[in-house]
């Protein structure tokens, strides 16, 4: 072969590398564009009927004092939560079923979620954070919102800590680790019964509610709490994209590439893990994005980790964006438990990939 | 380039594994690793890029210790491919470019992907660049682990029983491959094999491990039908067949 048409080779090899890639970046800038879409229908439905000029005119700081109140204070901060949560959520998911080396992995895997919920349950029950009431919304308020997110925070970060000293100390692999997080979920689910067994039914209705998962009891400074952990923890797991591709061919082989394997699989799981609790600290469980996130892009997009991390926190953010968009809509003004609609759509979804992928085999 | 192992000795809680493990070679050497099963050769050639930590011992390239040397640094010098490999769905050109991850800090250059299609050219793999890894044969499979592997501009490369789940033809054509890649890339190839007579064809280094520890080490002239017996508990003839050595086992 003449050096010409080696070089033409060449250049045409590398056209459809790059075309390859720009797919992945086309799937990428869809689900941008329909996650944009969902986020002005997400403003735009509800109650109080809003069309795109009067939002784009309170956006702008011009609206009138009902558009300014339905929009900055009731359905912007929704949308934003749905798209930090969902992302931070499935990206945490994506990165703890490479982490751990199972599908099945996701944030409440390790027992977080469990945690959270036990932790609320003692704030509201034992420690009379939450009652009812008669209001005209909701029948069930929490009188100390910030004691019972405190309090989650802590069951979610200690079931958190179990893991990591069990995994340091006893050198768990991923299987015990799965094990481990099955073990502590069902110790704090039979604590949270425990505590519920002895308490008034309000209690309960309380603490009940306070697990079901909702977007709307999130305020302003939470949300930046979150966002700044989220936007951190992407960087991070970025960072690593490559270590996650590594661990995928196996341990000795990611070794031998001067991974150390320790490190990633810690700080992965640490950092997945304290997304997980912040967000269900603040929201209350939501199953099942972050296990669907990731694994709808990995059926999409492929498992190479430089184009799924942002591609799960993409679809993260629109399946719970059209979940949470859902529950508010569906049997309006009735808001359903967006952790409820997230799997009550997901989980056909998911199936449905699943046959398909199947099919194609 | 010279690499010398010296007095590597690693065991796990109920048995030692290997035993003050000792040889040199040098760039362009084809090393054959060979002993039955158990003997300790996966084990050697982890502990020669501390996948597995050994308690004692050294490893030199050019005199310079490698055990000093971050994971990174290490992995800039000894590849490794693993004995068994996943079959993952990523497109072998990723796969390639893997073994760019000890030079990889944010980001591939263009550079990395140069390095990675020409060590796709030098295992024949050109056409296979953007099919999925886990759609290839087993034999191609092993070939783009050895492209990631030679992608990573080692001096050194460790090959776990790269032909034992191959039929014979992907057999000869891997173990070729190995030889010549230690020829022209100047690169020391450490291979633990179980056929004896591919070895023989390819491999112009002998070690022979029994019990963890060295039987003999040398060229041609330690692969002798008393120092088989004594490795392998088999009684063998060899014969040479168009100048060719040959290992024919004659009694169990």
């Amino acid at each position: 072969m003449s050096k010409k048409s080696v070089q033409r080779a060449d250049t045409s090899y590398n056209l459809m590398y790059q075309r390859y890639i720009l797919k992945k970046m086309y799937v990428m800038v869809s689900l941008f564009v329909l996650l944009l879409f969902a986020c002005v229908f997400a403003i735009k439905a509800g109650s109080t009927d809003l069309n795109l000029y009067n939002i784009i005119k309170t956006l702008l700081g011009k609206g009138t004092e009902v558009s300014r109140l339905v929009i900055l204070r009731i359905r912007l901060p929704r949308v934003v939560a749905a798209i930090i949560a969902g992302a931070g959520l499935s990206v945490a998911g994506c990165v703890m079923q490479n982490n751990l080396r199972n599908p099945l992995a996701s944030p409440s895997t390790l027992g977080i979620s469990n945690a959270a919920a036990f932790g609320a349950n003692l704030a509201i029950i034992i420690f009379g954070a939450g009652s009812v009431q008669s209001s005209r919304s909701d029948a069930v308020i929490i009188n100390n919102p910030y004691m019972v997110t405190i309090f989650a925070l802590v069951g979610a970060m200690a079931a958190t800590l179990i893991i990591i000293l069990l995994t340091r100390l006893r050198g768990f692999s991923p299987e015990s680790m799965v094990l481990a997080g099955v073990a502590l979920s069902s110790l704090f689910s039979a604590g949270t019964m425990l505590i519920q067994y002895f308490a008034q039914d309000v209690q309960i209705a309380a603490a009940v509610f306070w697990t079901f998962g909702d977007l709307g009891r999130i305020a302003w400074n939470e949300i930046a709490i979150m966002t700044l952990l989220v936007v951190l923890a992407f960087v991070y797991f970025l960072f690593h994209r490559w270590d996650y591709n590594a661990l995928d061919n196996g341990e000795d082989t990611t070794k031998s590439l001067g991974i150390n394997i320790e490190r990633i699989r810690m700080g992965g799981m640490f950092v997945a893990s304290l997304i997980t609790s912040v967000t269900v600290s603040f929201l209350g469980i939501i199953g099942f994005i972050g296990l669907v996130g990731p694994q709808i892009m990995r059926r999409t997009i492929g498992g190479d980790h430089r184009y799924l991390i942002p591609a799960s926190a993409l679809a993260g953010s629109l399946l719970l964006l059209i979940a949470d968009t859902l529950a508010r809509t569906i049997v309006s003004p009735v808001v359903l438990p967006v952790g409820a609609i997230t799997s009550f759509f997901g989980a056909p979804l998911f199936l449905y990939l699943l046959i398909r992928g199947g099919r194609n085999k | 380039m010279n690499l010398s192992v010296e007095g590597l000795s690693f065991d796990y809680p109920a048995r030692s594994v290997i035993k003050n493990i000792r040889f040199s070679i040098s760039k362009g050497d084809f090393l054959a690793v060979l002993g039955i099963n158990g003997a300790g050769k996966s084990t050697l050639l982890k502990c020669i890029n501390r996948i597995l930590k050994p308690y004692a011992g050294e490893v030199y390239i050019n005199d310079e210790d490698c055990f000093k040397l971050k994971g990174r640094q290490l992995a800039q010098k000894i590849a490794y491919v693993a004995q068994s490999n996943l079959s993952i769905r990523i497109k072998v050109l990723d796969a390639v470019l893997l073994g760019r991850r000890p030079y990889i800090n944010w980001d591939i250059s263009n550079k990395d992907l140069e390095i990675a299609q020409k060590a796709l050219e030098i295992l024949g793999l050109q056409e296979y660049a953007l099919r999925y890894l886990d759609e290839l044969s087993g034999g191609e499979q092993q070939k783009v682990v050895i492209a990631r592997a030679l992608a990573q501009k080692t001096q050194i490369l460790l090959l776990d029983e790269p032909t034992s789940s191959l039929d014979l033809k992907n057999q000869f054509e891997v173990a070729e491959i190995i030889k010549k890649i230690a020829e022209e890339q100047h690169i020391a190839a450490i291979v633990s094999m179980h056929d004896l007579n591919l070895a023989i064809r390819f491999a112009n280094k002998f070690l022979l491990l029994k019990d963890g520890e060295v039987f003999a080490a040398g060229g041609i002239e330690v692969i002798t039908p008393e120092n088989i017996e004594s490795v392998y508990s088999v009684r063998v003839k060899i014969e040479k067949f168009e100048g060719i050595p040959i290992v024919i086992p004659i009694r169990f």
